[in-house]
Order: C-alpha cells, then sequence, then structure tokens
C-alpha cells in the first residue's frame, strides 16, 4: 500500500509545481526594439511564437542580415525586458482535511480570492557577437527571491551551417511547444501536466521535460526552418546548480520535427522528442541524513511522445503525447532528495530489496491546445490534457492513482503589441482533477479563476 | 481608452504621410485601398490574393512598410536604409528592364530572401502561399500596375566555363564602366564617389562592399549577379549597364566580381584563378 505520508509527497511537488510561480516567457521587447519588429512578427500571440519567431530563435535570435552583431545598435540600446502579471484570482479546492472540535478531521472545500501578482521575470538575450548569442534570465517568485532561469549562451551557425548550433548552460528544452512561452497563467492551468508528471510515490523528480535544464545542446535546422533536430546532454540535477544530488548522472533529450506547407491552411508540423536518462537512488548518510552530491545507484527512466502542430487558418490545434516509464525502483519511492524539501525519499542502501511484486510505474497523457486568432491582438485559448497511469508501482495501489484530468480555457487581449511594450489582458479558467489525491482516497479536484494585466517592455 | 491610444500613431502616421507624400503622385486614402483589394498575383503554380493579406500584412510588416504602404510605420524613424515606400511602385531587385516594374516572381523572391544589410528581415519561415499574397498585397499600393505591366525579364546567356581570360575581360569591363567610381578598385565601396552618394529620395546611401562578406541585397548566385548589374537596383544610384555592357563581356565581369569577394561559402575558382594570375587591382582613369 501507499502510504499517506508518500500521498502527501507526491501532492507537494504536484502543487509546487502547479501552484508555484507563473511560467515566465522569454517574450522580448529588448529584440523587437533592435530590429524595427512588431511583437507579432514574432509570437502568434504573445509570448507563443510562430514560425518566423521560431526560426528567429533558431538562428540564435538572429535576422541574419548582416545587422545582428551588437555593433549595429544605437550604444544606448540595453537588451534587457521586464514582465510581470498583477492579476486577482479565486482558488478553490473541494476536499481538504480540516480539524473538527472533537479532535478527528473532516474534509471541507476551501476557496479564496483576492489580488495578487506573479514574479518579476527580468529576460536579457541577443547577441554578444555575429553567431554568438545569450540569455540571462535571473526570475523572481512573488515574494522576490530570485534564481536563475535560464543562463546559457550559444554558439551559431558553426562551419557556416544552420545545422551546427551548440548552447551550453541552463536551458529550455527543445520542446516544439514551449510551456515558457505558453499562453495560460491560472494556478491549475498554467503549466502542462505531462510536462511535469511524477506518479504518485515516485522518487524521481528528474525527467521532466518542462523544466530548464543544465547542459549542452545541440541542434540543427533548414535554412528556413522546416525541419529542426536537437540532442542534449543534460546532467540530471533538474537544472539545480551545484551538483547538489547525484554525481555522474546524466540525461539526454532529443527532439526532431518537420512542418510542410498546406496552402491556404498555413504550415503544419509534426515531431518526435524523448528524454532518456538515470537518476540516483542511494545516498552516502551522515547521522542518517543524506549528504549532498553523494548519488548513486543510477536508476533509469525515460519519456517519449510525438508533437503535432496543425493549422486551419485562424484556428490552430496543437497536440503533444507522451509515454513514461520509471525504474521500479523509482516507483517504489527510491530517488532523488531534494536538499531543500526536508522531505526525504527512501533511500536504497546497499542490501536494500524491494517490495514483494514491485514493477515499474508507467502512464501516457495527451493534451489538445486550441487557439483561435482572431487577429494578431485577441485570442481564445482552450486546452484539454488527460495523465492515465498504466502501471503502478506497487500491487494494491488504484490503478487510477494520480491519474489527471485538466481543462483550461483563456481569452488574452493584448491591445498594445508595438516593438516597444506588450499589455494582455489576461482571462483564464481551468480546472483540475487528481484521481485518488483526496485525503480519504477519492479524487481531488481544485479550479481557478484569473483575470489580470500581463505587461513586458 | 486603450484603443484610442492605440489609434494614435495611426492618427500620427496618416498625418505624416499627407506631408511627407505630398510631393509623390498619389495621396493615397485607405478608400483606393480598398478599391484595389482585387490585385492578384502569380508565380509559377502559386496564385495570391491581396484581399488574404490584411492580416499578414499586419502581423508582420506593418510596423516597417506603414498601413498605407508608404514607408512610414512607427519603426521606420530609427531605420536605415529605411522601409520601402511600396505606393511608389520602384523596386530594387528586379528581373525586369531599369525603369519597369518586376515580376510578381521577383517580389515573392525578395519576400523570401529579404534584403542583407537592412532591417527587411528573410521571410522564408512563411508559407508559399502567404507570402504569394502578400505580393498582391504589395502591388495594391501602387496605382502603377494598374496602367502598367511588369516588364520582361532580361535574357541570360548560359553560363560558360570561368577561364583565366574570362576573368581578366572582366577585370578590363570592370574598369571601362567605371564600376570603380563607387565601389572603389578593390571593391570596398570607397571609390571617388562613394561618399557623395544619394538615393531617389535624396538619402545617403552606400555601395555595396564586396570584401566583408555580406551578401548583395538581390540574391547571390551568378545568375543573380549578372541580373543586378543588368537591370540596375531603381531608386539608387546603382544604374543598369545593359547598354554599356554585352551579354557575354558580363559573364567575363561576374567572374571578376567573384574574385573581390572573400573564399568561404562563395564561389572560389574565381578567386584562385586571380590569385595564379596575380591579379592587381584595376588603375583609376578619368
Ligand atoms: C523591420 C522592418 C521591416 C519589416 C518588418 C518588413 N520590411 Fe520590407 N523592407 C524593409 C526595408 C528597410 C526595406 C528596404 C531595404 C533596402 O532598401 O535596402 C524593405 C524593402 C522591402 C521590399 C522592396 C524590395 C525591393 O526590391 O526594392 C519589399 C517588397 C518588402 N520590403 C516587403 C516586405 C513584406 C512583404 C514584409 C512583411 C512580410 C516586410 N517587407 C516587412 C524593412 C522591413
Ligand atoms: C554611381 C555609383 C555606382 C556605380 C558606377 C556602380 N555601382 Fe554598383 N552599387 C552602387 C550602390 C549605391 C549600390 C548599393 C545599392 C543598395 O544597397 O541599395 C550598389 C550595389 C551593387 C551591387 C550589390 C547589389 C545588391 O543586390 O546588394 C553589385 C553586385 C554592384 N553594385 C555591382 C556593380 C557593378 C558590376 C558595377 C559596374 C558595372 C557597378 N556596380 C557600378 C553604386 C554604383
Amino acid at each position: 500500500m501507499t502510504s499517506p505520508r508518500r500521498h502527501f509527497a507526491g501532492l507537494l511537488v504536484l502543487a509546487f509545481f502547479l501552484v508555484g510561480t507563473l511560467p515566465q516567457a522569454n517574450a522580448l521587447p529588448a529584440f523587437a526594439r533592435k530590429y524595427g519588429l512588431r511583437c507579432s512578427a514574432c509570437h502568434e500571440a504573445w509570448p507563443m511564437l510562430n514560425y518566423f519567431g521560431q526560426k528567429f530563435k533558431d538562428n540564435g535570435y538572429q535576422l541574419m542580415n548582416d545587422r545582428d552583431a551588437p555593433i549595429w545598435q544605437n550604444p544606448s540600446y540595453w537588451p534587457v525586458t521586464f514582465r510581470i502579471t498583477p492579476f486577482w484570482h479565486r482558488e478553490s479546492t473541494d476536499k481538504v482535511a480540516v480539524d473538527t472540535p472533537t479532535g478527528g478531521t473532516i474534509n471541507r472545500q476551501i476557496s479564496s480570492s483576492g489580488f495578487d501578482h506573479g514574479g518579476l521575470d527580468i529576460l536579457s538575450g541577443g547577441t554578444l557577437e555575429k553567431n554568438i548569442s545569450f540569455l540571462l534570465v535571473p526570475s523572481s517568485d512573488e515574494n522576490g527571491a530570485f534564481h536563475m532561469e535560464s543562463a546559457n549562451v550559444r554558439l551559431d551557425n558553426l562551419f557556416r551551417s544552420p545545422w551546427f548550433n551548440l548552447k551550453f548552460g541552463k536551458f529550455e528544452l527543445d520542446n516544439i511547444v514551449s510551456e515558457k512561452r505558453g499562453l495560460t497563467l491560472s494556478a491549475n492551468g498554467g503549466a502542462y501536466q505531462i510536462y511535469h508528471f511524477i506518479p504518485a510515490g515516485d522518487g524521481n523528480i528528474f525527467g521532466q521535460i518542462g523544466d530548464n535544464m543544465l547542459g549542452l545542446e545541440w541542434m540543427g535546422h533548414s535554412f528556413n526552418d522546416r525541419t529542426r533536430i536537437s540532442a542534449a546532454l543534460l546532467s540530471t540535477t533538474d537544472g539545480s546548480p551545484d551538483l547538489s544530488y547525484g554525481s555522474n548522472a546524466y540525461s539526454a533529450f532529443f527532439a526532431a520535427s518537420q512542418a510542410f506547407d498546406v496552402g491556404k491552411l498555413g504550415t503544419d508540423r509534426v515531431g518526435f522528442y524523448a528524454m532518456v536518462g538515470e537518476a540516483p537512488t542511494t545516498y552516502l548518510t551522515q547521522g542518517g541524513v543524506p549528504i549532498a552530491s553523494s548519488g548513486i545507484g543510477n536508476k533509469s527512466f525515460h519519456r517519449e511522445g510525438f508533437v503535432g502542430l496543425f493549422y486551419f487558418g485562424k484556428l490552430d490545434f496543437q497536440v503533444v503525447t507522451q509515454h513514461g516509464w520509471d525504474s521500479e525502483w523509482f516507483g517504489a519511492g527510491y530517488g532523488a532528495f531534494d536538499p531543500g524539501s526536508g522531505d526525504l525519499p527512501l533511500n536504497n542502501t546497499p542490501g536494500t530489496t524491494l517490495p514483494t511484486g514491485a514493477r515499474a510505474p508507467t502512464w501516457n497523457g495527451a493534451f489538445v491546445e486550441t487557439h483561435y486568432v482572431h487577429n494578431p491582438q485577441l485570442i481564445f485559448i482552450q486546452r484539454s490534457e488527460w495523465v492515465r497511469m498504466s502501471q503502478q508501482a506497487l500491487p494494491g495501489t488504484p490503478s487510477d492513482l494520480g491519474s489527471i484530468d485538466n481543462y483550461v480555457f483563456g481569452v488574452r487581449w493584448m491591445p498594445i503589441m508595438t516593438s516597444r511594450a506588450g499589455f494582455a489582458w489576461h482571462n483564464e479558467f481551468s480546472w483540475i482533477r487528481l484521481a485518488g489525491f483526496a485525503p480519504n482516497g477519492t479524487d481531488l479536484t481544485s479550479n481557478s479563476l484569473m483575470s489580470g494585466f500581463d505587461f513586458d517592455f | 481608452m486603450l484603443t484610442k491610444l492605440l489609434q494614435r500613431p495611426l492618427w500620427v502616421c496618416g498625418v505624416a504621410v499627407l506631408t511627407l507624400t505630398a510631393n509623390s503622385s498619389a495621396q493615397l486614402t485607405t478608400y483606393d485601398l480598398q478599391e484595389r483589394l482585387a490585385t492578384e498575383s502569380h508565380a509559377g503554380k502559386l496564385h495570391g490574393h491581396a484581399k488574404d493579406s490584411a492580416m499578414n500584412y499586419r502581423r508582420y510588416c506593418v510596423g516597417c512598410h506603414g498601413e498605407l504602404g508608404d514607408g512610414n510605420g512607427e519603426n521606420a524613424q530609427w531605420l536605415d536604409p529605411k522601409p520601402r515606400d511600396f505606393q511608389l511602385g520602384i523596386f530594387k531587385c528586379r528581373s525586369t528592364p531599369t525603369g519597369t516594374l518586376p515580376t510578381d516572381q521577383d517580389l515573392y523572391d525578395t519576400i523570401g530572401r529579404g534584403l542583407d544589410r537592412s532591417n527587411m528581415p528573410v521571410w522564408n519561415a512563411l508559407s508559399a502561399q502567404d507570402k504569394i499574397d502578400l505580393v498582391a498585397w504589395v502591388k495594391h499600393f501602387s496605382p502603377r500596375w494598374e496602367r502598367e505591366k511588369a516588364g520582361t525579364p532580361i535574357l541570360i546567356p548560359p553560363e560558360p566555363e570561368v577561364t583565366p581570360e574570362r576573368v581578366k575581360a572582366g577585370q578590363e569591363v570592370f574598369g571601362r564602366v567605371q564600376c570603380w567610381k563607387c565601389h572603389g578598385v578593390q571593391g570596398m565601396a570607397n571609390g571617388p564617389s562613394a561618399s557623395t552618394l544619394t538615393d531617389d529620395l535624396n538619402r545617403p546611401i552606400l555601395a555595396y562592399n564586396f570584401t566583408d562578406g555580406s551578401r548583395p541585397k538581390c540574391g547571390n548566385t551568378d545568375q543573380d549577379i549578372y541580373r543586378i548589374f543588368m537591370t540596375g537596383l531603381d531608386g539608387t544610384p546603382m544604374p543598369s549597364f545593359s547598354d554599356n555592357i554585352k551579354p557575354e563581356e558580363a559573364w567575363d565581369l561576374v567572374f571578376y566580381l567573384r574574385t573581390l569577394q572573400p573564399m568561404n561559402g562563395f564561389n572560389t575558382k574565381e578567386r584562385q584563378i586571380a590569385k595564379q594570375l596575380g591579379l592587381k587591382p584595376v588603375r583609376p582613369t578619368q
């Protein structure tokens, strides 16, 4: 049986990703200013990229017009953008265990509403020289605590070929449907569930393709960006610095896609991605407490899926699927300990054996996000996402424990969209159900409603 | 409130247009443009319609080329060279003789290629259909297309084999027709006239520097180079030499120009020949 404690840990991890900071996005008036382009040239709707923007990014934030080097800029030009989102929201969760005067607990719905703001993103990116580009994103949570969201440098068009580009540092994985550029912001709808999915009780906090990672990426693309391919070598630190988890645990991420014109309808793209890696399950201890950087006993995991972008004039569909597999050791709760969390997973010290019948947990997920782009300044958004456990790690675990249903609806109006600033009035409703996650073992549902001003300059 | 804010720059632009284009033939209004929404375009199998391009023009082009296509978008003031004023119907990159309108294919190619050394991006990420629709949209800004047909593309004879003789002959042409007056004897854009050049709108303009590794705006194949000096870049001091250079001489000149361009990524046979010949820059004449 899964212990309630592990249940809770799983919930915490999920909650962290769901209600954590709003996704930061790399929408840069700094670029628009540099080139005299409107936001809409690169963004289907800010911050989501269109094909021109994707190509600009794949060229290393360059237009390739021999005016990319910073020497062509007015000396007063500064490649910096700020983004923040003040908003009002209402959050509601249907079953929370609350104490009763008699000493027991009962489940109650808790709802709250009020004014808030997202964290501040400071985005700085551009070229250091022709064909050498960078991105630096110090990002704060809503309390002002900063972390380094992105920090990378890229050598572009090596050998004068668009097929050789090397990125080094902390970066977003080459996800064609980028969560960092997502159009949804609410607590229950701001993240793609399959980009962060962890089965209930699972100890593997790596393998989250939505998180920025530390590593080295090679990417190549055809001149018009219709064909794209990339491979990244990552150290499985989930993007955390200082090698705080394991020693010598690596993972790799691959992505390839091909786009083709479909006449008046637009340009479609289909692709494939995979992440394979290993992460520690054993930590040396001191007084029973795991020692940072001492992780060994690597076990493996992988994720793979298809991506499709389909255009029908003003309407488009983004489809992402995922099949996930974690080693039975992770499934049984062994895995990386998060030095900051104080909530330690089980430690696979020598001699440990798995509970009888333990198997590798597997799951399947998919989402379909639809956009109706009425015009570059008004967009309607829908996303439906499902994750289904197909095999639980431990016998006796309810077969659907941890499965997710998530629905999001939004409308985003961008009255200001110049080369100097972007300003959107963002409205969104999202609803999520986590199977078996309520304190009494039934389904837990939550919803969010938000309305706010998302702006950058 | 917000929509008002949005409209103001447009309105300001509108006034600027009226004052700035007062000396150009047409004072175009959105009403005239409505009338021309039926403009079409053709290139190969592609068939474009202006009316289908309104949103893409607004999305991608309007910030530079302006709502009325007059080159007065909100960013124009910061750009050099300035965005093209489509109302004039004068284009640099053409396969057609100087003074004539370009073909739809020319405009289609230009949009997909972009214009190097300017802020005009490479739009090849757009679909073929989007590009051909944009061609029709670009055309609908100028009444020239109602009065005139596109010129007939110049004939380019098949490219001969590069030989040392041809490279030497090309250099003689370069000296004789005085390309060096603007481009300099080594092609470094520093000829005696270079610093005085202005375009037809009286804005200073630089000649092309063959040696700095940048690509010509109108394409970098041998055929493109041939076309550039046999049709000229209209609206700029770069003239058409079709009256002064015979077709076979033109190929010789292409080969010689290649000797001025740096090696990487460019045809290098000409440079090897130049090295073997020990070619020295032409001597300026009067
Ligand atoms: C960032 C500014 C910018 C944007 C955006 C832009 N252009 Fe341009 N465009 C220019 C500039 C600058 C020139 C003139 C360059 C020169 O003269 O060398 C130009 C020139 C042109 C020309 C004339 C080419 C010739 O042969 O003379 C065409 C056609 C054109 N643009 C089409 C477009 C279309 C279509 C779009 C939108 C898809 C677009 N431009 C978007 C800046 C821009
Ligand atoms: C009166 C001055 C002048 C003369 C003479 C002249 N050019 Fe040019 N040329 C220019 C200018 C100015 C430009 C740049 C136009 C632009 O960037 O829009 C240019 C551009 C070019 C380009 C690059 C075009 C592009 O697409 O970017 C080539 C190639 C070229 N010239 C070749 C020649 C050759 C060959 C000759 C002699 C046969 C010649 N030029 C004579 C002024 C001149």
